[in-house]
Order: C-alpha cells, then structure tokens, then sequence
C-alpha cells in the first residue's frame, strides 16, 4: 500500500502535504480501502476556521458515513469542488486529485507533531 | 382481549431488579390527569357483557357518519372511494411495516416509489420522501433542515400558518438557539411589507400555508422571491387537495413543500393517523429527513427497489443524522398511492372544482343571513371566515347546529381572539345540497 515519505498523518486516516502556506488535507490509500466506492463528499465552507481535532467533513461510502477531522488548527483556504461530481477520485487517486481540502495553519507546530509515514504505518499494520 | 404477557412473580422481580416497590410507584412522576382512569367494570363479566358495556360507555360519542361537518380548521371530512378500503386491506398492504429488511420487500418498496413519484408530480418538486408522520412534523421538520443547512438561527413564520403546526415546531425547536419569529397578517393574508423587512441575512427559512389557516390564497410567488433574496429557503406548507386547481409549489420556487396528506383517501379518526408529506428540490436530496425509495438494476439488469441514500438516516449516521425519523407512514401511504391513481389529474382537477364550488355556494348563502358578515376580502378555496354580528356567539350557534347533526364553522376566538366571534368553515365535496339548505335553515332559527 501506497504511503508516502513525505506527506504526514493522523491517527485518524487522514493524510497532510504542506504546498506553499497552505496545507493539503486527503484520507490514506488505506483509509479509502476500508470505506470502499466513496458515493459522497461534504465539504466545509471556504473561510471557515477550525480547530485541530474537529469534524470538518464526511465522507460516504454505500452504507456508512464517516466525519474527517482537521489535522490542523487553522482556516479552510479550499476546497475540492471536483469531488462533488466525481466523489470516485477519492479512490481512484486519493494522495492526488482525490484530496479534500487546503487549510492555512494557525499553529504551523502542529504539523510536525503529526505522524511520520513510518508511524503511520506501524499504525494500521498494527490495526490488522 | 386482555393480554397479560408477566406472571406477578414476574413483575414483583421486575420492580425489585430496578429499586422501586410498586408499579404505583413507578409512574408516580405521569401526572395524574393525564393517567387512565379504570373503566370500573364489574368483575367476573361475560365477553358480550364488557363488550355492551363498552359501546354503551362510546355512546355519546358522534362520528361523521352520522354528522355532516363544516369544520375547518385542518381535519376535513373527505370522500373514499370504496376501492381505496377494498386494496388497502388486502394482507399485502396492510401488515407491512416500514421496510426494515427493505430489499426483500420489492412489492412494498415499489409501492413507496410510486407515492413518491405521485407526490413529486402533485408538488412539482424533484424529490420525495416516503412519507412522515403528520403534516406538522414535516413543517417542523423542514425547519430543522433550513436550520442545519443554513447555519443562521431565525425562522419567519407566518401567523396564518396553523397554530397547531407552529407549536409543533416550538416543541421541536426546545434546546435549539433557534429564534423563531412570527409574521403579522393583514386582511387575512401574511404582511408582505413585514416580511420584507424580517428579511434579514440570519433568516434561514420563511414558512407559508397555501391556502392559509383561514383558508385565504397566499400571495405565494413574491414571499418566496423575498426569502430568496436573502438566501433563506421558502417553505410551502399546502393542502393536497387544493393542488387540483393551485398553483403547485414547485411553480412558485419553494424549496420545500409539505403538507397534511390524510386527505388523500384516509380518514379523519379522532386526532390522526396523519400522513406526512415531504418534498424538496434536488439541491437539498442529501438533507431529506426519513426513508427514501430508489429505483435501480439487480445484477441481472432486473428493474429493482432499493432504499437509498440511508447514510442520512439515524441507524447510520447516528447523531448527525438528518433526522431522528427512521420510519414512515405505511399503510395511509399506501392508500394516497391508491386515491391518487384512481383519480388521475382529470379526477383530482375535479375534486378541486367540487370542492371550490361547494365552498363558495354556501359562503355566498351565509353572507345573506342578517348576523352574518365576511371577515376577509380575498380569494379562498374550501374554507373561508365569517363573523357573526348582533350579539351572536359562536358556540351558540355550533351548539344549535349540533343538536341539527350539523358540526359548524370552528370558533375562532381562542386562537384568533383580535378576530371576534368569528367561524372557520370548510365545505368539501363530502357535503350535499340538502346538508347545506340544512345548515342555512339551522341558522335562520339563530337570530
């Protein structure tokens, strides 16, 4: 499975990569396996400030519907219309066009605390 | 028959196990007004004897069988025709419940998609859910959507939306910081001007009745534009049956219409069953509160119905669910799908002409009676306001007709008390020519 070095993670499946002052926000190749063909994307609004830890969107699959958690204290800069007429991207290229979100960090610290690919991938060999 | 599912060791464990000492005890906190009071029946009676005792007990009771009601207010009687009785009471229709294990139950889950599709096309609206439980758990519902949607805290109501509906809703609303505020009428008609300037950029819905509760047309297309200018949803709370020869909501930009559909072929018993109905435009398909019916292929490309988009519902998205409704009106959902077709639009469309006609035939001879003066200059459908001048009192003149078998126009004082004594009356094509030369001589014998 796909996770890669340079991005960083959260307990909660979700994956960041910094670009410029902004930060992309995605779920991981195995969160998307787990869920399944993703039918549905709700986004937040552009603009809204969240907090690390907070449900920000859901994601559905047929039959289950999960909240995805900002990674990062901060202000949602954008988001991916594209998913709202091909929710598949998520599983079709989820570190790619199948991202969810860009958040302009309040606290750029806390990115660093999150987990590198290598803890990440303890984490769901150890979820087996 | 008396049906005792506990021995009374049982129930002695029962009350032990969670620490109280009696079954007395246990409902110490339902106030005593609303507990059932014993029937008081002496012991060691025959099954007929308790049964005579009981129908003697229901005597004084008056059903519309035996009464003509001019009653407005929300309950209207309604014609059935025998065939809706004669298909809904086969097996099939009248044990299922809501589909819990839905794609077993094709038949049912076809059913619901075709009431689906007829609510849709009676509304104009682009979806429909498979039913709630009454017309003002939708209103309250669709303020909850508004609210969630939104994101902004107020709702402008009007007053002549129903009273009942709008204390739904307040009690709906307990705990939500939710303001909810109410817009004047004017001549019997919802105040424009004050809506226009309750229209502010915290409104998350504006809620209309077409027509309204005294049966007025509401100026429907320009209350909608104003909440659209805003932003805020425009919610059309209509009558069914009024839709034969209404505009429907869908033509006048509402974003969500619902309504009281038990007068699609059920009948007013006591306070309900009702039937809820709930439609919305695409946009808001993923906020639509209860079961909705889709229609799909089976692996062999088979026509198939399946219950969809269920990651709204509470069994799955638990507290964000859209709603806590995880049922829907079954069997008066099964009865609107069969009135419905019977009728057909040329039907429909003539049901509302009877109706229209019926209602403006008697308005017009109660107007000529001396006491009697209309209380509102607009256009109206099957119900309309009358004030009664001289002296006379509503509920004199409801008891005189009473003792005639005729339920009057609903005294509207205590919920309109600036309107005086005032009656709401309702004529729908249940009422005959005799009924009326009946109530018009009842009446002449008033004043």
């Amino acid at each position: 499975m796909v996770i890669p070095k340079d991005f960083r993670y959260t307990k909660t499946h979700e994956w960041t990569k910094q670009e410029g002052a902004d930060v992309l926000v995605g779920i991981t190749a195995h969160a998307q396996e787990e869920l399944r063909d993703v039918v549905y994307v709700e986004l937040p609004a552009v603009g809204k400030t969240v907090k690390q830890g907070e449900p920000v969107a859901v994601v559905e699959s047929v039959k289950a519907a999960f909240d995805i958690y900002a990674p990062l204290s901060g202000t949602v800069a954008r988001v991916n219309e594209s998913l709202s007429k091909s929710p598949q991207l998520v599983n079709q290229d989820c570190y790619g066009t199948g991202w969810f979100f860009a958040i302009t960090p309040s606290q750029p610290s806390e990115l660093s605390a999150l987990m590198s690919s290598d803890d990440y991938t303890k984490l769901i060999t150890g979820e087996r | 028959m008396d049906y005792s599912p506990h021995t009374d060791e049982q129930v002695a464990q029962m009350l032990q196990t969670i620490g109280v000492s009696s079954i007395e005890e246990l409902l110490a906190n339902i106030p005593s007004e609303v507990r059932c009071r014993s029937f008081t029946l002496p012991t060691g009676l025959s099954e007929a004897e308790v049964l005579s005792a009981c129908e003697s007990l229901a005597s004084p009771n008056r059903s519309l069988r035996e009464l003509a009601s001019f009653l407005g207010f929300g309950a209207y009687p309604h014609l059935i025709p025998t065939v809706v009785d004669a298909l809904a009471s086969r097996g099939e229709w009248l044990t299922p419940y809501t589909p819990y294990q839905a794609e077993a139950s094709q038949g049912t889950l076809q059913l619901i998609y075709e009431f689906q599709t007829l609510i849709c096309e009676l509304m104009q609206m682009e979806v429909a859910n498979a039913s709630l439980y009454d017309g003002a758990s939708s209103l309250a519902e669709a303020v909850l959507l508004a609210l969630r949607t939104s994101g902004r805290p107020r709702i402008l109501v009007s007053e002549a939306v129903h009273p009942h509906a709008r204390q739904a809703i307040a009690t709906y609303l307990q705990g939500f910081p939710a303001i909810i505020q109410e817009l004047p009428h004017t001549n019997g008609v919802t105040d424009l001007e004050a809506l226009a300037a309750a229209s502010k950029d915290d409104v998350a819905a504006v809620l209309m009745q077409q027509p309204n509760v005294f049966g007025c047309l509401e100026p429907m297309e320009q209350a909608g534009q104003l909440a659209h200018r805003v932003g805020a949803l425009f919610v059309a709370s209509v009558y069914p049956i009024s839709l034969g020869l209404l505009k429907p909501p869908g033509a006048y930009g509402a974003d969500i219409a619902v309504a009281e559909g038990r007068c699609l072929g059920s009948p007013v018993a006591y306070g309900g069953p009702g039937l809820g109905l709930f439609a919305t435009s695409q946009a808001l398909l993923r906020k639509v509160p209860g079961r909705l019916v889709g229609c799909t292929v089976d692996q062999a490309q088979r026509r198939a119905f399946t219950l969809t988009l269920q990651t709204r519902e509470q069994q799955i998205r638990r507290e964000k669910a859209t709603s806590n409704i995880c049922t829907n009106e079954g069997w008066l959902c099964v009865r609107a799908a069969i009135f419905l077709s019977l009728l057909g639009p040329q039907g429909f469309r003539e049901l509302a002409e009877l109706n229209l006609q019926h209602a403006h035939a008697l308005s017009e001879r109660l107007r000529e009676l001396p006491f009697v003066e209309p209380v509102f200059d607009q256009p109206f459908f099957n119900e309309f306001v009358v004030r009664y001048t001289d002296g006379v009192r509503a509920r004199d003149v409801n008891r005189k007709l009473l003792k005639a078998g005729l339920l009057g126009g609903l005294a509207l004082r205590p919920w309109y008390p600036a309107l005086g004594e005032s009656a709401l009356w309702c004529v729908t094509e249940a009422a005959s020519r005799e009924q009326m030369d009946h109530v018009v001589k009842t009446l002449k014998t008033v004043a």
